[in-house]
């Protein structure tokens, strides 16, 4: 890790005007929380609805997408990165400082909302809390991963990773059973469902994956990620064809 | 003192070769190098800083390989062509980072100093977003000098510049090189390479053109022809007396001088003045017509 490469990546993340959807989506989040609250009462089964749906299905890879693209995809896509590049740091060091700041961004603005938005609309307890904000905080892992993987790997990381999130896991996952044994979300659901316990059939909260071969799958496309990350910036080409 | 080789170095982009078997020595001093746009500068100097992997060849500097050894950036200074930076941050913020990820004891220090030498203090404190193009490039060159390096790679350094800034970066990229580090920079424009570097590549199409200083480029060619511009006592006469010697090939009389095309240097600079004297002429003026660096490019485009 190194502090200068950090500092400058939340700089960069948080200084550019796309930096307002940071907050933007959240409360927009937030805001259906409460109408959710207002509409149902605090029924925690509409709760499950508006958690497993808009904020997992959607919100939470669209910000880690923005946040993923924004620590590393923006500078490669406009040359700055090569200020960082020449320098005698390790671009292992160079990513992982990237990543720690993708992952703590995608903590404060996707997982933390969600927990809150499980809270405004109406939990048991903190149940509902506990379980969706581990499942989050474990998908907020893999997505910032894989996104900021992507970005290092091809310049079209906002087309593919749109396809993936909103294409292959929520409409296809919703009509191929398949589809959703290969899909982070799924993963991650995994653990809510095994926290839930009883509950769990109750709410609709289930995932087609166990929970030990979801683990294993959510840290191997983890770590997967991260390696062809190091592995590209390693030899990333910085030109143009004059 | 640091030199740089690039060993038989080719670089092809599916079957587009960019850089086409080149092989150079950059040592101390200031090296310029030329070629037109599209001639494979930046992918060379991509190559030679590391940014790059040759397709075939090596690029080393004091016999280490440059590709894959982030460790060459305590010796490499680079001026890159994209403009941009960190725009959020400050001028001073982005300098004093970039002498931090150099690991320098002293980071403020060198900040402060590399700033002096490009004349950036006083605008040091406002955001990059708000510098006009050659305050950027000023602040890419403080970047590239924070860490005192052996070897400066500036790509199109010139680009943006005023005629002031130009001058400036012209004497500070000379000073570098009287203090005997290794300085290449690309450029298209004629002039500022003839003016400042002790040694010229030139690169056309991807091949190594032509390598020495200007004078020396000009004489590898002795074969191609030279002109010249006369003016004399009688213009026409001259002319016909030249013809009739055969020491040149064309005269031209429409443009009020007489200009003459020799393909041979040396016999036509002997036999101009005996034919001069013998027909009773007085030579007024005798100006080569293409002693620029642009006419050797042109030449060299051509061939």
């Amino acid at each position: 890790m190194n502090p200068v490469v950090m500092r400058l990546t939340m700089s960069g993340l948080l200084g550019r005007r796309r930096a307002i959807l940071f907050v933007l989506l959240p409360l927009l989040l937030l805001l259906l929380a409460g109408l959710v609250r207002w509409a149902s009462g605090g029924e925690p089964q509409s709760t499950v609805d508006l958690t497993s749906h808009f904020a997992l299905g959607t919100l939470l890879p669209l910000m880690c997408l923005l946040i993923g693209t924004g620590v590393i995809g923006t500078e490669i896509d406009d040359g700055s990165i090569v200020h960082l590049l020449a320098k005698p740091v390790p671009r292992r060091t160079i990513l992982w400082s990237k990543l720690i700041v993708a992952w703590g961004a995608s903590l404060v603005f996707a997982v933390l909302p969600i927990i809150a938005a499980v809270e405004i609309a109406g939990d048991e307890g903190t149940r509902l809390g506990w379980a969706y904000g581990v499942t989050a905080a474990l998908a907020a892992l893999a997505y910032t991963a894989v996104f900021v993987a992507l970005s290092v790997v091809t310049r079209n990381v906002v087309i593919i990773g749109l396809l993936y999130a909103l294409l292959w896991e929520t409409v296809l996952g919703g009509y191929v059973p398949g589809v959703r044994n290969v899909s982070i979300r799924q993963w991650a659901l995994a653990a809510a469902e095994n926290m839930l316990g009883d509950r769990a059939p109750v709410w609709g909260v289930t995932s087609d994956v166990s929970l030990s071969a979801a683990l294993v799958l959510l840290a191997a496309t983890t770590i997967g990620a991260i390696v062809l990350a190091v592995r590209r910036l390693q030899t990333l080409p910085l030109t143009t064809r004059d | 003192m640091s030199t740089l080789v690039l060993d038989h170095v080719s670089r092809w982009y599916g079957n587009v070769v960019a850089a086409n078997d080149v092989t150079m020595t950059i040592g101390p001093g200031v090296t310029g190098l030329l070629g037109p746009n599209g001639a494979g500068k930046s992918t060379l100097i991509a190559m030679m800083g590391g940014f790059l992997a040759p397709s075939a060849g090596t690029v080393t500097l004091d016999g280490t390989p440059v590709w894959r050894h982030p460790g060459i950036y305590r010796t490499i200074g680079l001026v890159p062509e994209t403009e941009a930076m960190y725009d959020m941050v400050t001028g001073w913020q982005f300098v004093v980072a970039n002498a931090r990820l150099q690991h320098l004891p002293d980071a403020e220090g060198a900040a402060l100093a590399a700033l002096e030498t490009v004349e950036m203090v006083d605008a040091k404190d406002r955001d990059i977003s708000t510098y006009s193009k050659g305050m950027k490039q000023r602040v890419k060159m403080a970047i590239a000098l924070v860490h005192d390096p052996m070897v400066l790679l500036l790509d199109e350094p010139f680009n943006g510049m005023d005629p002031r800034q130009r001058l400036h970066l012209m004497d500070l990229l000379r000073r570098l090189g009287e203090q005997g580090r290794t300085v290449l920079f690309s450029s298209h424009i004629l002039e500022e390479v003839e003016e400042i570097a002790g040694t010229i590549e030139v690169l056309v199409a991807g091949r190594h053109a032509a390598s020495g200083d200007f004078r020396r480029i000009r004489r590898l060619m002795t074969e191609r022809p030279h002109k010249y511009t006369i003016s004399s006592s009688d213009d026409r006469r001259l002319a016909a007396a030249i013809i009739a010697d055969g020491s040149a090939d064309t005269v031209d009389l429409t443009s009020g001088n007489l200009a003459v095309q020799a393909p041979d240097l040396g016999v036509f600079v002997h036999a101009l003045p005996r034919l001069a004297r013998d027909s009773g002429i007085r030579l007024l003026d005798v100006s080569p017509a293409d002693e620029s660096l642009e006419s050797v490019f042109a030449y060299l485009v051509a061939r």
